[in-house]
């Protein structure tokens, strides 16, 4: 039951964090079962009895004052110094002036990651290369966000103004789920987040089938498709490598078929639903920045063929 | 200027004052008398928190089961803004405030409070300030950028409708009338304490309500402020929170829970102080450890003001910075745990009588020091990362701000109801009210800690089918539905109470306060006599001359 959870971790730095967690919770469990086992003895056995007498009245004692005012002041310090402990293992400050291995821009709806040595350019889906620590700086191209997969440790804000760094790293591949945990608008709800981390060769073979700028279709639907995507306002927003649509807007396009879902996690990534996606986003996701273009089903079917060229 | 004691008679001077000249709407609307006020308070948090409540099914109803449609996501967004408003703005302040005004006067043995007029003042202004929110929802939509309103998302170019402009002019007026309110009560409780009320004797429900003014006016004037700021961001194009020409966003958050964080003591203290008052009347003993309880409050609240970077350990404000906040916030634990220790000891060796006050009083006990105890998870900040802004967040506070600051309240109107207005509360009614309302909130608020550990983020309108989150929010949202049901049922322990209630008579629990030592309700000046005040229980002294306090205190 508990995948994608605090209680699941799958990197050195979330490992850090289920252990402080288990700990305390050890503690305050001994600390509530103390306090409710005092509480309902005193209420059955101390219960009213008819005889009436009132008790003996009692104003103080300054002696068991200073037993619990002490001993839960040894209680926090000894947390306190387990939490600063754990700090450092879960969220190690990076060198001055280290470069990040990751930038992810975090958009009102979807995540934008940038691979500055590859250049790589990819949107909710991140791919990371298993068992290596790196460094992600985050940043917000609008309002607040938060980056948080559960397994791979800590949450961290995406603020405009103020980038962020966190350490990401996975011990095992696997697809890690996360979400958007910052309250961001209307779709905040739809702001999920997949990463996706494989061995180095496995990796290294992703970001050069990234890196490659997909041939423009000359025949077909699909041209016409391409031809569409340009002529319509698409430009605007999304960028195709090697065509005239350059914009930082909405989702890079350039790979869109290759990933796994679209609209951050809203859809499984088909021909069927990328149709129904783009014939009106706003059913899927109300509120989301791409407008309904009123396309007929024709332009539709054609710009599905194009996009599913992007490979 | 209101009345008097005569010292060392305990006659009361009438001195000038407004007349009550009216009967029916009027009399209450015209009212300047501390009594009507307050119960003009309560009325309107309890129309408040059946507008919040009815918030609260909505929000459980849409996320009953996976991919529900039953709100649009502009909806549940302004719901669940409009809720969280509610319930702190016009719920948790207007409620406690108006059982202070209410009890305040009568405890110290005072005739009204040191300012009537500017009571009014404070009451019409909440209600005022409660209205424009509301009236939100007519003009264009109701703010949909959470009760924190965080900027940038609450500025112009996100929050588009009027909403978050409603939210600010209502809560700076709601929030002005608060301030009123406090300085009216600090006076009142200062300078007119009948003769031998020193503040050593003052009842603790008293003394919290004297550090939670303190706290607010204290706090309310950053929320003020920064309401001010934003009104000035999206009306005259300024740019305090926009990071974009120069603002930061960071700044908001930072004004905003100097206020926030004391709040949540604004709300709880004042709930500490009806469990301090509930719990030694009902096991028939004095609080055990006064002086500790009262110098833990003002610890409280003094630290209160140096934990608010609490709420921002994912903002990525550095380590020692993370580190301060994490220490201070869990020294708080130590003063609450202190209380929570001396009401066991007040319970211990004590005849308790299991009335529905004591009842709410003892769940009160144990739910809040689940809430107090995911505080400290919270605290420790590395766990926080991982943790906040989860339902596992969303249980926490609930469990601290209803099953601390509502049972609280819970166990007060029981307990002082029949003062209020001369009849008691039915038993029947108010077991069948306890029971489903502790059933209802666990069952909707404990699996919210679950949910949170799971990956559920709080503040979404839906979420996908993963493996048991469905299940789970069909239990919570089948545990609110039984928390309204019982809140029905507490409705019609009002009502019914009020005409058929049995007769209170004056001192109905055999209280030992000053309040207990006048009619049920008082007349307009509250009492013909008070009392001999030598200790901190002049009932009791009264009936027990052969074991007064005053032979144990000093």
């Amino acid at each position: 039951m508990l995948n994608n959870s605090p209680f699941s971790p799958a990197s050195p730095e979330a490992q850090a964090i289920t252990h402080l967690f288990i700990f305390v919770g050890i503690v305050i469990l001994a600390i509530f079962v103390l306090v409710a086992t005092l509480v309902l003895y005193a209420v059955i056995r101390f219960r009213h009895r008819p005889d009436g007498a009132e008790p003996r009245q009692v104003f103080g004692n300054s002696r068991l004052e200073k037993t619990w005012t002490i001993g839960a002041l040894l209680t926090v310090a000894v947390i306190c110094i387990f939490a600063i402990r754990t700090m450092h293992e879960a969220d190690a400050s990076p060198r001055p002036g280290e470069k990040p291995n990751l930038v992810i821009v975090a958009h009102q709806w979807w995540w934008e990651a940038r691979y500055p040595e590859s250049s790589v350019v990819t949107a909710d889906e991140i791919h990371i290369p298993v068992g290596k620590p790196w460094l992600v700086e985050l940043k917000s191209a609008d309002v607040i966000h938060d980056w948080w997969v559960p397994d791979l440790g800590r949450k961290m804000d995406a603020i405009p103004g103020h980038p962020n760094h966190f350490w990401i790293q996975a011990d095992k591949p696997g697809t890690y789920l996360g979400t958007c945990a910052e309250y961001c608008g209307a779709q905040h709800a739809w702001m999920r987040i997949r990463v996706i981390a494989e061995p180095e060769a496995e990796f290294k073979t992703w970001e050069q089938q990234q890196l490659e700028v997909p041939p423009i279709p000359v025949s077909g639907e699909a041209a016409a498709g391409s031809k569409l995507f340009n002529d319509l306002t698409c430009v605007n927003c999304h960028t195709v490598a090697g065509t005239p649509a350059q914009a930082d807007i909405g989702p890079d396009l350039t790979h869109v078929a290759s990933r796994e879902t679209l609209a951050a996690g809203r859809l499984k990534d088909t021909p069927e639903n990328l149709g129904k996606w783009i014939s009106n986003p706003q059913a899927y996701k109300p509120g989301a920045h791409m407008p309904d273009f009123n396309l007929n089903p024709a332009q539709v079917q054609e710009l599905v063929a194009y996009l599913e060229t992007l490979k | 200027m209101s009345d008097v004691p005569f010292p060392g008679t305990g006659e009361v001077l009438p001195l000038a004052r407004p007349k009550e000249p009216v009967t029916g709407l009027l009399a209450w609307v015209s009212s300047v008398d501390h009594k009507k006020i307050g119960i003009m308070y309560l009325l309107a948090s309890l129309v408040f928190f059946g507008a919040g409540g009815i918030e609260a099914l909505l929000i459980r109803i849409q996320l009953a089961w996976p991919m529900n449609t039953f709100l649009s996501p502009r909806t549940f967004d302004q719901i669940f803004t409009m809720h969280g408003t509610t319930m702190i703005f016009l719920v948790a302040v207007p409620v406690l405030t108006g059982i202070a005004n209410y009890l305040v006067p009568l405890m110290i043995g005072a005739s009204d409070v040191a300012f009537p007029r500017l009571n009014a003042l404070s009451l019409w202004l909440l209600m005022f300030g409660g209205l424009l929110l509301y009236f939100s929802f007519i003009a264009g939509g109701a703010p949909a950028a959470g009760w924190f309103s965080y900027a940038p998302l609450s500025e112009k170019a996100y929050s588009t409708s009027p909403g978050v402009d409603y939210y600010s002019l209502g809560l700076l007026i709601a929030g002005i009338g608060s301030v009123i309110a406090a300085i009216n009560l600090i006076v009142t409780i200062i300078k007119l304490r009948a003769p031998g009320l020193s503040v050593r004797r003052l009842p603790l429900f008293v003394w919290m309500v004297l550090v939670t003014q303190i706290l607010i006016i204290l706090a309310l004037p950053a929320l003020n402020a920064s309401l001010v700021m934003l009104l000035i961001d999206r009306r005259l194009n300024a740019h305090f929170f926009q990071a974009q020409s120069g603002g930061s966003a960071i700044l908001w958050q930072h004004f905003f829970w100097a206020f926030g964080h004391p709040e949540v003591y604004i709300v709880v203290l004042p709930a500490f102080g009806m469990i301090s008052e509930v719990i030694p009347v009902f096991s028939r003993k004095p609080i055990f450890g006064y002086e500790y309880v009262a110098a833990s409050t003002v610890a409280i609240g003094a630290l209160g003001f140096l934990v608010w970077a609490h709420h921002m350990f994912v903002v990525g404000l550095g380590h020692s910075i993370d580190t301060m906040f994490a220490i201070s916030s869990m020294l708080i634990a130590v003063p609450t745990g202190v209380k929570i220790f001396n009401w066991i000891a007040t319970m211990w060796n004590g005849s308790i009588r299991l009335t529905t006050a004591m009842l709410f009083a003892v769940a009160f006990l144990i739910v809040f020091t689940i809430g107090g105890l995911s505080g400290v998870t919270l605290a420790v900040f590395p766990i926080d990362w991982q943790v906040t802004d989860t339902y596992y967040l969303v249980a926490h506070l609930h469990y601290v701000l209803f099953g601390g600051t509502v049972f609280g309240i819970f166990a007060g109107l029981y307990y002082w109801f029949p003062k209020m207005s001369g009849r008691m509360l039915s038993e029947k009614l108010g077991r069948w009210h306890f029971w489903t309302m502790l059933i209802g909130f666990n069952m909707t608020f404990f699996v919210m800690h679950f949910l949170g550990l799971m990956g559920m983020t709080r503040r979404v309108y839906t979420y996908p089918n993963l493996p048991g989150w469905g299940l789970l929010n069909m239990i919570a949202t089948i545990g609110a539905v039984i928390m309204g049901i019982s809140s029905l049922i507490f409705l019609c322990n009002i009502v019914v109470s009020l005409r058929q209630g049995e007769v209170a008579g004056d001192n109905p629990w055999d209280g030992w306060s000053l309040e207990w030592a006048t009619t049920s309700p008082p007349p307009v000046h509250n009492f013909d006599r008070i009392p001999p005040i030598r200790s901190r229980r002049p009932l009791w002294d009264l009936a027990h001359p052969e074991n007064p306090d005053w032979k144990h205190e000093h």
